[in-house]
């Protein structure tokens, strides 16, 4: 794994011509005056939601947190009962939930500062700490920046192929790229790790744009998560079963691999399926707040469901609204979606949106082509 | 050397066991899963629970607290700061702790509701038994000496009543109230805070003497009636306790006559034209940047756009607000001075931006 992320990657591929030869160039017939509008009313729905922030939305994270302690203390009890195969199963199931929830409603949503403004050290982006390989503190650089501002811009934003996968035709082929659809399996089992050594941002040090001090000081900031996790998960809780500690490390072992498949068919399908497009470089010249907004709508995707399932999704089923307003409660994207499908409807830009099984099918079939020139 | 050597293992074990939990809860802690069954217990701050609601005279209320584990006492005198969730956000005040401690482990604080105070009036009226709010530790040398000095004087005002009454009920539990002078204002006799307690401490202790000033019929206190009020004032040990006004002059007039007085501040003496254009303010950690105007303290900048400062008493005596000016000047809102250099630890309760200013918060 570390092999293939320790890959060279040629940040700076030579010029391309036109860009309307490409079939994943966004074209958009909107005036310059249609998107500054346009930028208005996306202002005016966040305006909206902030000034209604209040004690019911509170109300919902503290209990998002609760849910997800009792099911952690549920599935860790359940688990030293393991050998029973029903609480096998339910143990593994509760613990599998809870590290979803912690990481895609509580970790991902809080680390972005979506919950700040209660003021609550305890719910805090300058706090919080995640159950997952990556430091919360590299996260909110390499996530909260790099891919919220760069998104979808091939070469500048890193979660395009994550350094390792061709996920748009922008990016040059070159024969290591026919292992996509392996690599692909590989980052999805190991997919904590992928996000973890993604913020090394080793194709930087290698092109000296970052320090190998800091790349350094971040690899011994995950070295020190990865200790604890692995403490926690595969020595301790184990040690604390007894004779019965097999069950509990294969559930714990499980729990992390559903949580990684979860979180990245949840994340891939947020940019990758049809409809969902890259942008070139050239797209972030004076590029205006109405602009970036429609880069936003233009390159995400959503996930038809219900309510659970966007618990489970981290309201990440709901991408277009949380590109537009990364620091908004993530419990109001379900409010704000139908206003923003409105909105792309009137402007002409497409909403994409679509069950997780389509969505993920159309990542899959992206992700063999371009394993071909 | 009498604890049987059975004994001697306990302290390794407890650490062992406090060494397995914080494993087996990280990231977490392990107070944020005991939090589940116990509402009393969190990771950051220190809870206590709403046990009463008692109401006092002149719209003010008792709350009787009681602090979960790691409350560590207090003096009678003292302030608590008290933080409690407001439409899904934390605000957090301070209050004199109006009793001395007590053998049942409640604390109780005393709030009044002051003109245009959205806390005190949440306090005031919305806060119900069961609640569970946020507290830190006791803090404040407004506290009785000890040994007493024989003849001591009290100078109160509205809710400056709050810590001497912390300390006059302490006097009184320890047996016959000494010589002790309280002179206290207020607008008309019902709204004397706990009015009915002193007049009957009054009563029962022959060498306390209750003054009361009540000031819709009298005016306000000068501190020049003093001589006539209480015309042996210079030979006593001195408190005071109750509005900016009230306290600047009592100062003044005992720096005067070249003794000291200790005062009790509910809020910070603002110089009148403290005034100044804003700036942009940068709080770095988080890469936050917020227009501010040049009157409104860097604390409440901060907290406005979700920054997340240290606090204190938002009054600039503790200290507990402070955080270094990495660049730009800041005006400190009680003297209109303008300082700052980088480097700087700067108290944001009291001081606004002076131009651009960027914190390393």
């Amino acid at each position: 794994m570390t092999a293939v992320l320790e890959r060279p990657v040629t940040p700076d591929a030579p010029p391309r011509p036109a860009l309307a030869a490409v079939p994943s160039t966004p074209t958009t017939p909107l005036t310059h005056a249609q998107v500054e509008e346009l930028g208005a009313k996306l202002d005016a729905l966040r305006e909206e939601v902030l000034a209604s922030r209040g004690e019911a939305d509170a109300a919902y994270i503290r209990s998002v947190i609760k849910a997800h302690r009792t099911l952690e203390v549920a599935g860790r009890g359940l688990l030293f009962a393991g050998i029973l195969p029903p609480a096998w199963i339910a143990g593994t199931a509760c613990l599998s939930a809870a590290k979803i929830l912690e990481n895609m409603e509580l970790g991902h949503n809080i680390l972005h500062g979506q919950w700040d403004w209660m003021r609550d050290p305890e719910i805090h982006s300058s706090t919080w700490e995640w159950d997952t390989m990556s430091p919360s503190d590299s996260w909110k650089r390499t996530h909260n920046y790099e891919h919220h501002t760069f998104t979808n811009v091939v070469g500048k934003d890193r979660d395009v192929g994550y350094g390792i996968l061709r996920m748009s035709e922008e990016q040059r082929w070159n024969p290591y790229y026919l292992g996509n659809p392996v690599y692909n399996v590989l980052l999805s089992l190991f997919f904590q790790w992928g996000v973890a050594l993604h913020d090394v941002e080793v194709e930087k040090v290698l092109s000296g744009e970052r320090s190998k001090a800091e790349a350094w000081h971040t690899l011994k900031a995950i070295g020190r998560k990865v200790r604890k996790q692995f403490t926690k998960d595969y020595l301790v809780f184990p040690a604390l079963a007894g004779p019965f500690f097999a069950p509990v490390l294969l559930g714990n072992l499980t729990s992390n691999l559903v949580r990684n498949v979860w979180s990245h068919a949840i994340i891939f399908c947020g940019h990758f399926p049809d409809g969902a497009v890259q942008f070139e470089e050239e797209q972030l010249e004076g590029e205006t707040r109405g602009q970036w907004y429609v880069r936003q709508m233009m390159g995400s995707a959503n996930l038809d469901g219900g309510p659970l399932f966007h618990l489970m999704s981290g309201n990440l089923s709901f991408q277009i609204e949380h590109h537009l307003f990364p620091d908004l409660p993530s419990n109001r994207y379900a409010e704000l979606s139908p206003k923003v499908r409105a909105l792309c409807e009137e402007y002409g830009i497409e909403y994409t949106s679509g069950p997780l099984g389509k969505q993920y099918l159309q990542v899959l079939r992206r992700i063999n082509r371009l394993a071909l020139p | 050397m009498t604890r049987p050597d059975t004994l001697q293992p306990r302290p390794r074990l407890r650490e062992r066991l406090l060494q397995v939990s914080a494993a087996v809860s990280t990231p977490l802690l392990p107070d944020d899963f005991l939090g589940l069954v116990d509402p009393l217990r969190g990771s950051v701050d220190l809870r206590a629970r709403v046990e009463q609601v008692r109401p006092e005279a002149a719209g003010a209320v008792t709350l009787v607290l009681r602090p979960g584990r790691g409350w560590a006492g207090h003096r009678a005198g003292q302030w608590l700061r008290l933080g409690v969730s407001i439409d899904g956000v934390w605000h957090w005040r301070s209050y004199s702790l109006t009793r001395p401690p007590r053998a049942d482990g409640t604390v109780w604080v005393t709030v009044k509701p002051v003109v245009g105070g959205f806390v005190s009036h949440h306090l005031a009226r919305e806060v119900r038994p069961g609640q569970v709010l946020r507290v830190a530790q006791a803090a404040g040398d407004f506290v009785l000496p000890d040994p007493l000095p024989a003849r001591s004087l009290m100078v109160t005002a509205g809710s400056g009543i709050t810590p001497v009454m912390g300390m006059l009920r302490e006097l009184a539990e320890q047996g016959e109230l000494p010589d002790v002078v309280l002179l206290h204002s207020a607008l008309t006799r019902e709204e004397v805070v706990f009015g009915e307690e002193l007049r009957a401490l009054a009563l029962a202790h022959p060498r306390f003497t209750l003054l009361e000033r009540h000031t819709e019929t009298d005016g306000l206190l000068q501190p020049s009636e003093l001589d006539v009020l209480v015309p042996d004032w210079r030979d006593r040990a001195a408190w005071a306790c109750g509005p900016a006004g009230l306290l600047d002059a009592l100062e003044q007039h005992w720096s005067d006559a070249g003794l000291t007085l200790t005062t009790e501040r509910f809020a910070p003496v603002l110089a009148p034209a403290a005034e100044g254009e804003g700036g942009v303010v940068s709080f770095t950690r988080g890469g936050t940047t917020v227009d501010a105007d040049g009157a409104t303290a860097l604390l409440d900048v901060g907290e406005s756009a979700g920054v997340l400062l240290p606090s204190g008493c938002r009054m600039g005596i503790c200290f507990g607000c402070v955080v270094p000016l990495l660049s730009g000047s800041v005006r400190d809102l009680r003297t209109g001075d303008v300082h700052g250099e980088a480097g700087d630890l700067v108290q944001t309760c009291v001081s606004a931006p002076a131009g651009d200013v960027s914190l390393d918060a």
